[in-house]
């Protein structure tokens, strides 16, 4: 299993940066930071399970759970 | 005044009496949470809490084997694993939440207590991570310390934390500031309970009346029929 990951991910080199100015990141830090925007806009965007119909059954004087 | 709230002659009895006005049990154990509660970004913060409960757990058996252990044993190895990969999983979770609160202004309606516990338990986890990176006993850890002891120095508090002292960054590592984090969770989670989620911000009805049908939508609700901000007597389990 190992030795499957390991001829995916090489990390037998130096770390590849991304340069701009005096701005040095890794290419593993932006992948890091890319994925958290896009689950931050997945965490704004899509509705939480059941929550619709919680607050419809609120508001019709339904059983909320 | 009543009898049961005559300030108690005993300093415990005090304690418990100014323990029980500000989180009684009702709001320290909620058995239900507003309807917009009901939204991912609270996830984000129970996994984060999640996480920390990981780190605790494996760093405490990664303390209780040594710093060497994790060197030279499979098992050491794997604990070390899952200790920093609940870091990564840790950081990652606490931005997700925290960047959801700041957009939500979480700090409105006398909140700034919440808010701040959260941001500073952030600011204090970094270098709580940093310690333990420079803890590994390795190469990395070599490199890491020798770029963090310039990076402090330029800053002026080098006199203060020498970045190179293994003992000195254990023991920040495994105790100062884990406990500071812990504490500040703690606080985090119950000044939370004890004011409430912040609610949403109230939609503006006159916009929303006039945007609604242009956008072919259904006619706007009257304000006193809608679907209201939900306030802390709306209710879901």
């Amino acid at each position: 299993m190992i030795t499957v990951l390991a001829a995916v991910f090489n990390l037998n080199h130096p770390a590849h940066v991304v340069e701009w100015h005096f701005i040095q990141l890794s290419v593993a830090n932006l992948i890091v930071i890319a994925l958290m925007l896009v689950v931050f806009a997945m965490a704004i965007a899509l509705p939480f399970p059941g929550a619709r119909a919680r607050a419809t059954a609120r508001r019709t004087g339904g059983d909320p759970k | 005044m009543s009898a049961a709230q005559t300030p108690k002659p005993t300093w415990t009895g005090r304690v418990r009496d100014a323990a029980v006005e500000a989180l009684p049990p009702e709001k320290l154990l909620p058995d239900g949470q507003p309807t917009y509660v009901a939204s991912w970004i609270y996830i984000f913060g129970v996994a984060s809490i999640a996480a920390l409960v990981v780190i605790i757990g494996s760093g405490t058996i990664l303390a209780l084997k040594g710093p060497a252990w994790w060197h030279y044993t499979g098992i050491g190895h794997f604990f070390n694993s899952i200790h920093l990969w609940a870091v990564e999983l840790f950081f990652f979770a606490m931005v997700v939440h925290l960047w959801g609160k700041y957009w939500m202004a979480a700090w409105r309606g006398g909140r700034t207590r919440v808010w701040i516990t959260g941001a500073v338990t952030f600011l204090v986890a970094v270098p709580t991570a940093l310690t333990g990176y420079v803890s590994q006993q390795n190469f990395d850890a070599q490199w890491i310390s020798t770029q963090a002891k310039d990076g402090l120095n330029s800053v002026g508090v080098g006199a203060f934390f020498n970045v190179t002292n293994f003992g000195q960054m254990y023991s920040y590592h495994v105790f100062l500031l884990p406990l500071a984090v812990v504490g500040l969770v703690a606080a985090h989670v119950l000044l939370v309970r004890r004011h409430g989620v912040v609610p949403p911000f109230e939609l503006d009805r006159t916009a929303l009346a006039t945007r609604l049908p242009q956008d072919g939508g259904p006619p706007p609700a009257a304000p006193d029929d809608g679907d209201p901000p939900p306030g802390p007597t709306g209710v879901t389990s």
